[in-house]
């Protein structure tokens, strides 16, 4: 579960930005969640309420945006879609395939008000 | 973990505690206790932290300007683990600093690492100066096993958290100080999920699987597998008592990643530790030339 402390990592940052922006609450949290990432968004979701509470960003939403996956397949020489982290190749069906896109981890953007 | 402060409960045993006095939002304070008393530079940014007070938070209501009140939409694409990665860079530079070789050791629990670690403090007593880190999420017995070799060690105890973090790291190094130009392992948590994710400011992740596990658990935790640079299979000494393929499970580690170094050991017979001794000193060279 290191959901746990991924999402004190994301409330700690909502609510240093808040400072920054004199912010008296934060309404919305925007997350990119990367399709191949190691983070489950249910369990983020889960620990978000808790984590949150007493804190600038309590009663925000959390809206999670997965984004794909893609590699670069050494054998096909190109870019290609991928739904598993160490998957294969989907047209080649090889193994060696280099992750591009999709482990992204990231707070896009606040609402505040 | 703390879910008022973020800085999680997790503590350094050999710390005194104490408590914090907490300022919400609204202006109310409120005490309430802290393993996490010891004394400490704070060389890094992190959450604001005197000694007797820790404001997570705080100080929003006396800055509020009124007009300010409509929502407004900010962008500000920041990595969640960017707090972690800044101590984890901290750690790496005090590293570098000291001449200090960090391995940062993860597997799941019962995989032999703190025997694998035992052995190899008395085998290269002489040769190599080592200190450890524990991590655990309850008591101190591994810092214990490690100290019985002569070893320095300290455990950290994370209570209900799934692995060590850099921040935890940086304080343990603190306390510990290692001397300069020896090597500090960091045995993590037994977990072979979560500590993939965590950079703590080691040179490398070293797993370690056990042949009494499956050969499969490389594409089961890949995470893990690819985080790491070196796989030690250890109890080798078992394997004529087991159905264990150790050709498929090189296989499947190397799939998951093909630039994983891979030593069979054993660390109740010594088998395959020397190979283990001779990548760590050559590595540690290799770090701090």
């Amino acid at each position: 579960m290191h959901e746990m402390a991924l999402t004190e990592s994301i409330v700690e940052i909502a609510c240093e930005e808040a400072r920054k922006q004199s912010a008296r609450r934060v309404t919305r949290v925007r997350l990119d969640v990367g399709l191949l990432s190691h983070a489950e968004p249910d369990a983020l979701t889960f620990c978000f309420e808790a984590v949150a509470a007493g804190t600038v960003v309590e009663g925000a939403l959390l809206e999670i945006e997965r984004t794909p996956g893609a590699g670069w397949c050494l054998d096909c020489g190109k870019s290609v879609g991928i739904a598993e982290r160490f998957g294969a190749c989907p047209e080649c069906g090889q193994y060696r395939v280099r992750m591009t896109a999709g482990d992204e981890l990231k707070i896009r953007e606040l609402e505040i008000e | 973990m703390c879910t008022v402060c973020g800085c999680g409960d997790a503590k350094l045993v050999e710390s005194e505690a104490h408590e914090h006095v907490h300022t919400r939002p609204d202006g109310t304070t409120f005490t309430h206790h802290h393993d996490h008393g010891h004394e400490h530079a704070h060389a890094h940014d992190h959450h604001a932290h005197r000694h007797d007070t820790v404001d997570y938070g705080g100080g929003l209501a006396g800055v509020h300007v009124p007009g300010m009140s409509q929502e407004r939409v900010i962008k500000i694409e920041r990595d969640i683990l960017s707090k972690n990665d800044a101590h984890a860079a901290d750690n790496r530079r005090a590293f570098a600093r000291d001449h200090i070789f960090a391995l940062n050791f993860v597997s799941s629990p019962g995989s032999g690492k703190t025997s694998l670690l035992v052995r190899t403090i008395k085998d290269l007593a002489g040769r190599v100066a080592i200190s450890v880190i524990e991590g655990d999420q309850q008591t101190s017995n591994d810092a214990e096993r490690i100290r019985a070799t002569g070893a320095p060690a300290l455990q950290i105890n994370t209570g209900k958290g799934c692995h060590l973090d850099a921040h935890m790291v940086g304080h343990a190094v603190e306390t510990l100080a290692p001397a300069p130009g020896s090597t500090l392992f960091i045995e993590n948590v037994g977990n072979l999920v979560c500590p993939a994710a965590f950079d703590l400011g080691e040179a490398h992740k070293v797993v370690v699987l056990s042949v009494t596990e499956g050969e499969d658990k490389p594409l089961k935790y890949p995470d893990m597998f690819a985080a790491a640079d070196l796989m030690l299979l250890n109890k080798s000494d078992l394997l004529p008592h087991l159905d264990f393929d150790v050709s498929a499970c090189l296989a499947n580690a190397l799939r998951v990643n093909p630039r994983l170094r891979t030593l069979i050991v054993s660390a109740r017979t010594g088998e395959g530790m020397a190979a283990f001794y001779a990548w760590i000193e050559a590595s540690a060279r290799a770090a701090h030339p």
